[in-house]
């Protein structure tokens, strides 16, 4: 089951060379670009930028022209200030910067931990032959359908026993675990790509395991190892349940995620205070997103969205 | 804590991790050969067993157990709490809302997501286009809920004070009047809706987008050497030459919209009818101490779950044999 289910979740498995591609549909092209088809193009791109350029356009307005009019208003009467970032980001106003820190200090950890250990899993599947191997590496696959909320409480109370309740730990072991299996999975996937002979080879070289894994495997595992941990960087970056049950609301470890919610919650028509806020939030994800698009592309064609 | 100490803390947390790796690659590279590749293999895979099974097989069969108890945690109560969740009004909403949101997520985002796809499929500006819809995935939902909220902002229909909310203001201007769009159930379950298609799109449209240039260009040659037109074409040739990526990108999206807490959380926080199973786990749980049917409402979660993975599973595999 381990390898042909590996290969299932695959629905494009080898994308043809997009630039013979687009030669032989070149014609394909002026068949189907009808000013109709342009024209709902357009009208969805636009349908799906609008909500967000609105609140970008928001968060540089004075309160006062915030609260007073529309912001497509911005055209006919211009203003533009930067208070509302001020304002969010120092402590007497929404206090985002603190959490900002916080949220920098959560993910970084909580990426790089199961990067790390599920290379050497998915190393452990995929190369070496040990006796229940398959019924292993199945059990953990099917670990990924596991809906997080079905181990928050008990989670909790071990944490607690462990006297580690109200740290960062809580929140990196977590985001650790829950995405171990996918990461094992994606990891195994790719290893299982690389040609036999390449680490066989390898072997008759004498090299052992630890070798094969650093000089042989881990250069060829670059991509998939940037896809999975965009992935994990997205997730934990913009994660609102692991943070707001393990950390709480204190401005100690809880990340941005859940001082925006907070914010939304109490705060619900201080615009100024929400729009700087939302986007102060977003701009490292979107940074990270969009230079590292085409890894995450490649991610998601493997089978790799968390659910 | 200062900036400083939580840094501090960060790299002792990857120094001691590092530390750990360190002393499993040295156990390792002292084995060579057939023989010691069983305790190779026990090496690298040990941290990650113990991670899984102490945080999800040990929490998720706890979780179980604890969903036969009662509020506290100290009686058992038989299946008293999936009664609940079945009979109780309240709870039957949320699983009105649910079966709302994983039947119409799914089909509307990968049905926009496939449209989009073909239409802007060889475009000149195809990147530029793709990336407009693509961005909602790097947001968080949390951030998603608000620039929803903004564009649902209602003021009070009176003289002299004008809309800020974008759809409010074309009611206004098309002559209607304002609308509470997060407040009038059961249509603000709709709104809500509207804000994860928005999301998962994108993610639909990523996905289709691939599988449609991958398929094979003498098979379109030959339809349209056929006379196949535009409709023909998509109904005869695309639709079933990414019939897999579709089921995927269905099942994917049907998943990840059971699970859905943050939107609900941050635009209404459940009120007004607006609870589904994730929100309702979270409250249940954490705000009215109901552990037992917390516990419950995670177990239904897990077990919708799966027969959505099955099915995906499943017409993979007879896709694969044919």
């Amino acid at each position: 089951m381990s390898a042909t289910t590996g290969d299932a979740v695959l629905p494009v498995t080898s994308t043809p060379s997009i630039a013979a591609l687009d030669a032989a549909g070149g014609k394909l092209k002026k068949r189907l670009t009808s000013p109709w088809a342009s024209l709902a193009a357009v009208l969805l791109a636009f349908l799906w930028t609008a909500p967000t350029f609105g609140l970008l356009v928001t968060s540089f307005r004075p309160k006062a022209a915030i609260d007073d009019s529309g912001w497509w208003n911005f055209v006919a009467h211009p203003s533009f200030t930067l208070d509302n970032y001020r304002q969010a980001l120092s402590s007497n106003g929404g206090g985002l910067g603190t959490f900002f820190v916080n949220s920098a200090v959560i993910t970084i950890p909580a990426v790089l931990i199961p990067i790390a250990l599920a290379s050497l899993a998915a190393y452990a599947f995929a190369w070496i032959e040990f006796k229940g191997r398959n019924l292993l590496f199945v059990c953990v696959f099917a670990l990924q359908i596991v809906p997080i909320q079905v181990t928050l409480i008990p989670l909790l109370s071990l944490y607690v026993k462990a006297g580690l309740a109200g740290t960062f730990w809580t929140i990196w072991l977590s985001h650790a675990m829950f995405g171990l299996p996918l990461a094992i999975f994606l990891l195994h996937n790719f290893m299982k790509e690389i040609p036999r002979e390449l680490v066989e080879a390898a072997r008759m070289d004498g090299a052992g395991h630890v070798q094969i894994f650093f000089k042989v495997l881990m250069p060829l595992l670059t991509p998939a190892l940037a896809a999975f941990g965009i992935f994990q960087f997205l997730w934990v970056w913009n994660d609102l349940l692991v943070a707001l049950t393990f950390a709480g609301g204190t401005p100690d470890v809880a990340p941005l995620t859940v001082a925006l919610a907070n914010l939304s919650g109490t705060q619900g028509t201080a615009w100024q205070l929400l729009s700087a806020g939302a986007f102060i939030s977003m701009v490292i994800p979107v940074l990270v997103f969009l230079s590292l698009q085409r890894f995450f592309v490649r991610g998601l064609l493997a089978g790799g969205l968390k659910g | 804590m200062s900036t400083a100490h939580k840094f501090l803390t960060m790299f002792e947390a990857i120094g001691l991790f590092i530390a750990v790796v360190g002393v499993i690659l040295a156990i390792a590279s002292r084995f060579s050969g057939r023989r010691g590749d069983r305790v190779v293999a026990a090496a690298f895979l040990l941290p990650t067993v113990a991670l899984i099974s102490v945080g999800l097989v040990y929490p998720g069969l706890k979780t179980i157990y604890q969903s036969f108890y009662n509020a506290a945690g100290n009686a058992f109560i038989g299946i008293d709490n999936y009664r609940t969740i079945f009979g109780d009004p309240d709870q039957r909403t949320v699983l009105r809302n649910t079966v709302l949101w994983v039947v119409i997520t799914p089909f509307v985002a990968t049905a926009v997501g496939l449209l989009y796809a073909i239409l802007v499929d060889k475009a000149r500006v195809e990147a530029l286009a793709k990336a407009l819809i693509f961005l909602p995935m790097a947001i968080s939902f949390v951030g998603a809920g608000i620039i929803w909220k903004f564009v649902y902002e209602f003021r009070p229909d009176q003289q002299g004070i004008k809309q800020t909310g974008l759809l409010n203001e074309i009611l206004v201007k098309l002559g209607g009047s304002p609308h509470q769009f997060l407040i009038n159930s059961p249509w603000n379950t709709v709104f809500l809706i509207i804000v994860m298609i928005w999301i998962q799109a994108g993610f639909a449209m990523t996905v289709l987008s691939a599988s449609i240039k991958a398929i094979p260009e003498d098979i379109v040659e030959a339809a349209r050497l056929d006379g196949v037109r535009a409709w023909g074409m998509f109904r005869y040739v695309t639709v079933p030459s990414i019939r897999p990526a579709l089921i995927v990108v269905l099942t994917t999206i049907g998943i990840g919209t059971l699970k859905v807490f943050d939107i609900v959380r941050t635009m209404t926080g459940g009120q007004f009818d607006t609870s589904v199973v994730a929100n309702e786990f979270y409250s249940q749980s954490f705000r009215s101490n109901n552990q037992g049917l917390g516990a419950a409402l995670a177990v239904l979660l897990f077990v919708l779950v799966v027969p959505i993975v099955a099915y995906n599973v499943r017409q993979l595999r007879s896709s694969e044999g044919r």
